[in-house]
Order: C-alpha cells, then sequence, then structure tokens
C-alpha cells in the first residue's frame, strides 16, 4: 500500500505537478483524502525522505526536496525479479532459450507499436 | 496528561467457560486500532471492560486518563461506543434519537449530524422498527459520531453493511482522524477493513493477546517462502519460523520475522527460492491464530 503512495507521489513530481520546494499535504490530510492509515502514509512519506525526494520538518510539514530524485530505481528491482519469473516458468514449460527469447522480442515489439499508436 | 487513549495493564476476568487472561494494550492518541479476533476470542469483553459495562477481576485499566470502572460517568462523556446489539427504541424515530442524544451530549454537532444522514443514506422520520439491520448500524454510528467523542469505540462497525455503506462508513471512521487528539479503537474479523485504517492492530485469541505491533511492521516482518529443497536437505530451524510445510521438493516456510538474510542461508544449504510472497493480514491473522492454538512460540 505504501510503495503505491510513493508511485504517485514520484509520479506528481516526476510530471511536474509538484515542483520543487512544494508544500505536499500533512500525512494526517493524505491520510483522510487517501482513506488509509496514518502509519502507511507516514511509512511512504518516510521512504521518501530517505531517498531525498521530501525534506520533513518537525512542526513545518513537508516539501518537495530542492533536486529530487525520482529515479525509479525500484523499477531496476521490479525488473530484475520479473526476468527472474520469465526464466523460471520458461523452464517449467520446458521452452527452450531461443523460444523463450523469440516471446521476449515479440513482447517488445508489440509494446513499441502500443507504444506508438498512443503518441 | 497521558497521551495514552487506552491503557491496560494485567487486565483479568474469569467466566465459568471463558478466562480474560493478563491484557496488556495501549493505544496512544491519535492512533485507529483494530481489534481482531475469531468469534468468542475475547473482543466485546475487552470492549466491555474499557466502557465499565464489564468490571475486571484484576489489573488497571485507564481511558482518557479515567480509571474504569470508577470514574466511568466522567470518562463517558468523551466517549462513543457503538456495538452491535445496541439497542434504539423501536417505535421511535431516528430525529427523535437524535434530539435525545443531544439533549445529554453537549458536544453534539447538529450540522455533522445531517451531513451523516445525507451521507449514510437514512430517513431522520422513519420509525427505529422499519430499518434494515445495516440502517440500524449506520443509525447507532451517526448518533456516536455527531457527538464527536475523543474516543471512538466501536465493536464490529462494518458487519451487515453492504459494500457502498461499508465505504462510508470507513470514510467517515477516516475524517474522525483529520483531528489528531482522536483516537479510535475497533473490532473486527473483517480483516480488510481492519487493513486499510488501522495503524495499530491486535490479534487476540482464546482470551489472551496473541500479537500486537503496527501496521506496517507486521506485513513486513511477515512473509512465505516457497522453496525447492534437494530431498537431502533438511530446513534448519530459525527464529521465526511459524510453519513449514514440506511436501517432496516444494517447501512452503511461513515467517513472522523475515530478514533478506534469511534467503542466502536457505540458498547456502542448496533450496531455490521461487518466491518470497507477502501475505495479507488475513493470512497473518490465520497463521498467528493457529500457532497460538498449537501452544508454539510465535
Amino acid at each position: 500500500m505504501y510503495i503505491q503512495i510513493i508511485d504517485q507521489i514520484k509520479q506528481r513530481i516526476a510530471i511536474g505537478d509538484w515542483p520543487p520546494g512544494t508544500e505536499i499535504p500533512s500525512i494526517r490530510q493524505l491520510a483522510v483524502v487517501l482513506r488509509v492509515s496514518v502509519i502507511t502514509v507516514k511509512r511512504a512519506y518516510f521512504e521518501l525522505e530517505r531517498d531525498s525526494v521530501i525534506t520533513t520538518q518537525h512542526g513545518k510539514g513537508s516539501k518537495v526536496a530542492e533536486f529530487p530524485n525520482v529515479a525509479p530505481r525500484r523499477y531496476d528491482e521490479e525488473l530484475a525479479q520479473s526476468i527472474e519469473q520469465v526464466a523460471r516458468l520458461g523452464a517449467m514449460l520446458g521452452l527452450s532459450p531461443e523460444t523463450l527469447t523469440e516471446r521476449l522480442l515479440a513482447a517488445i515489439d508489440h509494446h513499441t507499436k502500443e507504444i506508438a499508436c498512443l503518441t | 496528561m497521558s497521551d495514552l487513549a487506552v491503557h491496560f495493564e494485567g487486565v483479568g476476568k474469569d467466566y465459568p467457560h471463558f478466562t480474560l487472561d493478563n491484557l496488556n494494550l495501549s493505544l496512544p492518541t491519535g492512533t485507529v486500532m483494530g481489534f481482531i479476533g475469531a468469534n468468542g476470542a475475547g473482543k466485546s469483553t475487552t470492549i466491555r471492560i474499557l466502557m465499565g459495562l464489564v468490571y475486571q477481576d484484576r489489573g488497571s485499566v485507564r481511558v482518557l486518563g479515567h480509571a474504569m470502572p470508577f470514574d466511568q460517568s466522567v470518562a463517558k462523556l468523551d466517549i462513543g461506543y457503538a456495538s452491535e446489539d445496541l439497542r434504539l427504541y423501536g417505535s421511535a424515530t431516528l430525529a427523535w434519537h437524535m434530539n435525545f442524544i443531544q439533549s445529554i451530549y453537549p458536544t453534539w454537532d447538529q450540522t455533522y449530524a445531517d451531513s451523516l444522514v445525507d451521507r449514510f443514506d437514512l430517513k431522520p422520520q422513519q420509525k427505529i422498527k422499519g430499518l434494515s439491520h445495516g440502517q440500524r448500524v449506520k443509525a447507532a454510528l451517526l448518533l456516536v459520531l455527531a457527538r464527536r467523542p475523543r474516543l471512538l469505540v466501536l465493536d464490529e462497525p462494518t458487519t451487515g453493511l453492504d459494500p457502498v455503506a461499508r465505504h462510508e462508513v470507513l470514510g467517515a471512521l477516516m475524517e474522525v482522524l483529520a483531528d489528531d487528539r482522536r483516537t479510535i479503537l475497533f473490532s473486527s474479523h473483517n480483516t480488510l477493513d481492519v487493513e486499510s485504517i488501522s495503524d495499530r492492530i491486535t490479534f487476540i485469541d482464546r482470551g489472551r493477546i496473541i500479537d500486537t505491533d503496527d501496521k506496517e511492521s507486521f506485513l513486513d516482518r511477515w512473509r512465505r517462502l516457497r522453496l525447492v529443497v534437494p530431498p537431502e536437505v533438511t530446513l534448519p530451524p530459525m527464529p521465526g519460523i511459524v510453519e513449514e510445510n514440506r511436501t517432496g521438493r516444494l517447501a512452503v516456510v511461513t515467517t513472522n520475522r523475515f530478514e533478506p538474510a534469511m534467503t542466502s542461508l536457505y540458498q547456502d544449504l542448496g533450496a531455490t527460492i521461487q518466491a518470497v510472497d507477502t501475505m495479507s493480514l488475513e493470512e497473518i491473522f490465520i497463521a498467528n491464530v493457529r500457532t497460538g492454538r498449537n501452544g508454539k512460540a510465535a
């Protein structure tokens, strides 16, 4: 759950909705709006602060950092996990490395076309 | 002024067929605690002791700084309590009940009450006996919420509500938390409701608290690992493992103290990690209860 909050905040910063220095909602405000517990939002803000995306001053609330680091570091981990998964499922289905590679290339091709359609 | 809204120390209560044993519970002001237990686990007994409706045989109970049950009349001005078996007068209307509560509690907020009538989709002129179960539950909650009490104690607040009503009720509860001086304790066996809005979670089973922690820590600590283990390897016991199921080469290990080091340890033994799954609160609850009942230390 807190990971979704982190992603949404990073996205807002990345697309420019929240420029550096913007005051962001307090933990409690955001919890009420999202209908999630205070502790979940607290956890998300804690991680965001650790990754230097936001800065928090006690009693003054939180702001977007001057140079927010919104590099999708976690996506990298996610990718590594998904690739592991592909390898495992391929082995379970008894696919040869060539077949598996072909399927992956086809998927990349499909995705590229989809994006081309959208833009 | 203590910043604990609720504090139980060594509380016990004996009934012929049920014992509540050495209950310790603390709930900081401004938090939501979800109290989860199976039927007959002791949730309602605990809540009744908290409200001074049942007197404990042992231990001390402080609620909003007041000693219970002795100071209950003062404490209750600031506590809003709603339970499933709360009785409203069948032949009176909701509007009559609202007037009645307003005449007792000076903190009653009519504007807020009116807005809740809309949101909960209730009709003030309708008699209580004509209401469905869900409408009664919502009516009882409205009467409690509109007093804006500092402590809300809700025994199974969402039982019997349809999904739309549950959403409205949980939303209304969250709004209470916009004010950080207000605290909520609610019991439920619906772990999804508890999971979404609680800060702290306490599991109770057979009259004993089996685990209590903040929600994120619960979700962090518990993991289910799926491993492929060579037949000649036995998995070593590790602290925190609550369950190990092995059929052939496949093993499923449930732990309440997960650390990434666990996976490398298993890999060193020759096992392959297939997945490290997070667990839902429901799965955690069931695993917790099972371990507790098997007599193993969790």
